[in-house]
């Protein structure tokens, strides 16, 4: 496990590091354009060799810095995680280095990441999407992002030609569809949130 | 089915038998059903073991599980079908020889399923003539068996030649 004593010794070493928390596993804030750097140095000299995910958060089309990137290292010397947070600079076109060159796994997780949240990684090898086809026009997991989803042609034109679909908003019928949790397992199956409308009634005002 | 639609008496006829051609045609069609498995997620697995031995659905003729739609006349669609998927699904449905059926199997591919997302299209019927939906998350073997003989039950009670072009045009993709 990580004790203080090498958390101190890491925060020292690299100077553009801030400890953030480590109530679940150490928390460190870099600036994206120290993390390539400092990414590398946890890995040969660390030995936090493994690459366990590269995600991001949106924290709101109001927040001051809108977009962040979450690392998650592991090593398999000290048997624990250490977590990497790492801003966004730009909120309408947020961008951050790619780290496919320290981690070859870090290559889909950035695609997907880029393909969920709309963030470009800088010289990433092969940026585009790996979930959604090509020409979607949305990034799903934005906070503006509807989860029923938004009316879009379907990737072919010509099956959309002779079935007359599209992607169109799921029904929601009240839901997110949610677990009240707690309790007898029969009795706390999720249900609609709000269950005063469904398709054939309008929700009320 | 057949019996009373055949009327043969052998010191009467002799070596002739004397019928309809739908019921001869559907008769053969319905007990040489070819299935497709378009197996998408954990649908799949349960019409793997319909197909099995404990289950084992040669014993309603259509144990001829073909993985090339050129061979096959019925698409099960057992799974999720998101968007991105939807056009696969198509293409492989007109790329089948008519006459051609679909057996929607399973929640999701009836309805979406638990699936009330963006990338999940809300029932395989949007893109294709569905001919039966089953019911379940998964559906069991059995479950699948009996649509299966609904669709056999529904094969028996068509045109045979009118079927031979289904109301949405496919041309249009060959």
């Amino acid at each position: 496990m990580i004790d203080s004593d090498f958390i101190d010794s890491l925060l020292e070493k690299n100077e553009a590091v801030v400890l953030r928390y480590q109530e679940d596993c150490l928390t460190l804030d870099c600036p994206s354009d120290s993390i390539v750097e400092f990414v590398k140095n946890l890995r040969d000299r660390e030995t936090f060799d493994l690459l366990v995910d590269i995600t991001a958060i949106d924290h709101g089309v109001e927040a001051e810095i809108r977009f962040s990137v979450v690392l998650h290292l592991y090593s398999r010397i000290h048997h624990d995680y250490i977590r990497i947070h790492s801003s966004c600079n730009d909120n309408e076109s947020p961008s951050f280095p790619t780290l496919s060159e320290v981690f070859p796994a870090a290559n889909w997780h950035e695609r997907e990441t880029f393909d969920m949240f709309g963030i470009t990684f800088t010289e990433h090898p092969n940026l585009k999407r790996i979930l959604m086809w090509d020409e979607y026009p949305h990034f799903p997991l934005r906070k503006e992002f509807p989860l029923a989803g938004i009316d879009t042609p379907l990737p072919a034109d010509d099956v959309a030609e002779v079935t007359q679909a599209s992607v169109e908003p799921a029904p929601m019928m009240g839901g997110p569809f949610v677990s009240s949790g707690g309790g007898v397992m029969s009795e706390t199956e999720p249900r609609a949130k709000d269950e005063s409308w469904t398709e054939s009634k309008e929700k009320p005002e | 089915m057949i019996s009373n639609e055949v009327a043969y008496n052998s010191k009467i006829e002799g070596e002739v038998i004397v019928t309809k051609a739908d019921a001869v045609i559907n008769w053969i069609r319905k007990h040489s059903v070819w299935p497709m498995p378009m197996g998408l997620a954990c649908c799949a697995i349960e019409l793997m073991a319909a197909a099995a031995s404990r289950y084992d659905i040669s014993r309603f003729g259509m144990e001829v599980m073909r993985f090339s739609p050129r061979q096959s006349d019925c698409m099960i669609v057992a799974g999720t079908v998101t968007y991105k998927m939807a056009e696969v699904v198509r293409r492989i449905y007109d790329q089948m020889g008519d006459p051609k059926w679909v057996v929607a199997m399973g929640a999701c591919a009836s309805s979406g399923g638990m699936y009330r997302s963006y990338a999940v299209m809300q029932g395989v019927d949007n893109i294709v003539p569905v001919d039966v939906y089953v019911s379940g998350c998964p559906p069991r073997p059995e479950a699948l068996l009996d649509a299966m003989m609904k669709l056999q039950d529904k094969i028996g009670s068509e045109s045979s030649v009118k079927n031979l072009r289904k109301p949405r045009n496919s041309s249009a993709l060959a």
